[in-house]
């Protein structure tokens, strides 16, 4: 039985021929130490959009700027989330909290908002999913995920969108838990999850042997951009994730080539606890 | 007779009343208040049918007017902390100001800096625990302590969600199930001779029953 399909269906390519060895060189030659200079020196983010999935982004607003595009999405009457354009703006406070710091590290990028806040509590696992989903549709090289869910229900089709980016080198930055509770999508190997350390350094970053938290960023009294142009200080994981979002869009805008391993393996190599300078 | 809703109607008789989850939650934001030296501290319980937010217990300012009062459970800063299941700390609220324009409408007070953060129970978030105005600095060791501090919340939150609903049942019921539920309760509260007594005789029921 076996012999006869493969007769007739190809078997994938997962393999390596050795005639084929060309097909997968990689573009840039790795210098022989990877230092901060050469992963971010002089980048601003340009060429790489960053998606903001949360409360919305007040666009304008002098820490944020110019926002690139910004949709909502809610539960429609059948149930069924709905992406529509975002005519609100922020319903909290957060995401525009974000896309100030990721703007601050990463001048030159491209930011869209994904309002996923608003659809009130009982919308807001499907709503968090179809968010998701959008941005891992859209291609966005970044995802800043503030956010999580503790439903178990939903974890497998988040673990799925989140393999699904990571092969699509859609770069998930999730939030670890101040928390000691189960909850996704931060806990999934294949997204950058992050937590906060007490440096008053934006451009510190530290490497975490002990997962599932990978990362940790500045996330306490960080002044942050807020609704109606203001600037407050604020705490938190969910202000250290945009940090390391900011990074990798410079690292990105630099080596655009990078797949989210490779991404991976500079913010470690370059971090302040292993080869950084800082 | 359903069993369930009989089991239901015990559990409801031998468990605490109401007044009593509200004295466990009121010591709860009383001690929040107390460990982080804040001007307020409160709880706010998820409505699912309403999809609301319901001011359960508060301590300092606002207590007074505010247990009872309803926002919505998908926007601001309590909004966020159900919907994220993230913890919130803002050093300068005030300078936010949709939110004091909004928390002087709801609850007549602006603080001017707040720790918000979820109650989780299981895989449920229950409500929002909030402390207002804390006069310590505030360190990561804080917001662990906090994030401790809320499960015991959300412990006592799931308590009280049970025991509302137990009591619904018993409302619901007729006669025959309320009578089950005050025995229940009365033998509860018996003690020594009493109570071996009282067990005897419902042991004899039983036996006439079967």
């Amino acid at each position: 039985m076996l012999a006869h399909e493969e007769q007739h269906e190809p078997i994938p390519a997962w393999s390596l021929p050795a005639d084929s060895i060309d097909r997968i060189r990689l573009a840039p030659e790795w210098p022989e130490r990877v230092t901060r200079e050469w992963a971010i020196g002089e980048a601003t983010g340009a060429g790489i959009t960053v998606c903001v999935l949360d409360s919305g982004v007040e666009a304008g607003h002098r820490l944020v700027g110019s926002v690139d595009e910004a949709v909502s999405v809610t539960v429609g009457e059948d149930d069924e989330p709905v992406v529509a354009p975002d005519e609100e703006g922020d319903l909290c406070g957060h995401g525009t909290a974000c896309a100030g710091i990721i703007r601050s590290l990463a001048p030159e990028c491209r930011l869209v908002s994904v309002r996923v806040l608003g659809a009130g509590y009982t919308g807001s696992g499907p709503v968090l999913l179809a968010g998701l989903r959008y941005a891992v549709e859209q291609g966005f090289d970044l995802v800043n995920m503030s956010l999580s869910t503790t439903k178990s229900q939903f974890a497998g089709i988040l673990h799925e969108l989140a393999d699904s980016a990571y092969f699509r080198r859609t770069v998930l930055v999730a939030s670890a838990h101040n928390m000691p509770v189960e909850s996704y999508p931060w806990r999934f190997a294949s997204v950058i999850s992050v937590g906060s350390h007490e440096q008053p350094d934006s451009h510190a970053w530290y490497y975490n042997p002990a997962p599932p938290v990978e990362f940790f960023a500045r996330g306490v009294g960080v002044d942050v951009a807020w609704l109606g142009g203001e600037q407050i200080r604020v705490t938190g994981n969910s202000f250290a994730t945009p940090h390391m979002t900011g990074i990798c869009a410079l690292i990105l805008s630099k080596h655009p080539e990078l797949t989210p391993f490779q991404l991976k393996s500079v913010l470690y190599l370059t971090a302040s606890n292993v080869g950084g300078e800082r | 007779m359903n069993e369930d809703r009989l089991r239901a109607a015990v559990a409801a008789g031998v468990m605490s009343s109401e007044q009593d989850y509200r004295a466990l939650l009121h010591s709860i934001v009383e001690v929040a208040r107390a460990i982080f030296a804040a001007k307020a501290s409160s709880i706010t319980l998820l409505d699912e049918e309403a999809d609301e937010l319901v001011f359960e217990a508060v301590s300092g300012e606002g207590s007074e007017t505010l247990v009872g009062r309803r926002i919505p459970s998908g926007t601001g800063i309590m909004g966020w902390t159900l919907t994220t299941r993230q913890p919130l700390v803002i050093e300068d609220v005030s300078a936010d100001p949709r939110h004091s324009r909004e928390a002087a409408e709801e609850t007549g007070y602006v603080p001017e800096g707040l720790m918000s953060v979820p109650l989780l129970h299981e895989e449920r978030a229950l409500g929002v625990l909030q402390v207002l105005d804390r006069q310590t600095p505030f360190t990561l060791q804080e917001m662990e302590l906090l994030g401790l501090f809320a499960n015991e919340a959300a412990v006592a939150l799931d308590l009280l969600q049970r025991g509302r609903r137990s009591a619904q049942v018993l409302e619901g019921s007729g006669e025959d199930v309320a009578l089950v539920a005050r025995l229940a309760a009365r033998l509860d509260a018996l003690e020594g001779e009493k109570r071996a007594a009282a067990l005897d005789l419902l042991r004899a029921l039983e036996e006439i029953l079967t």
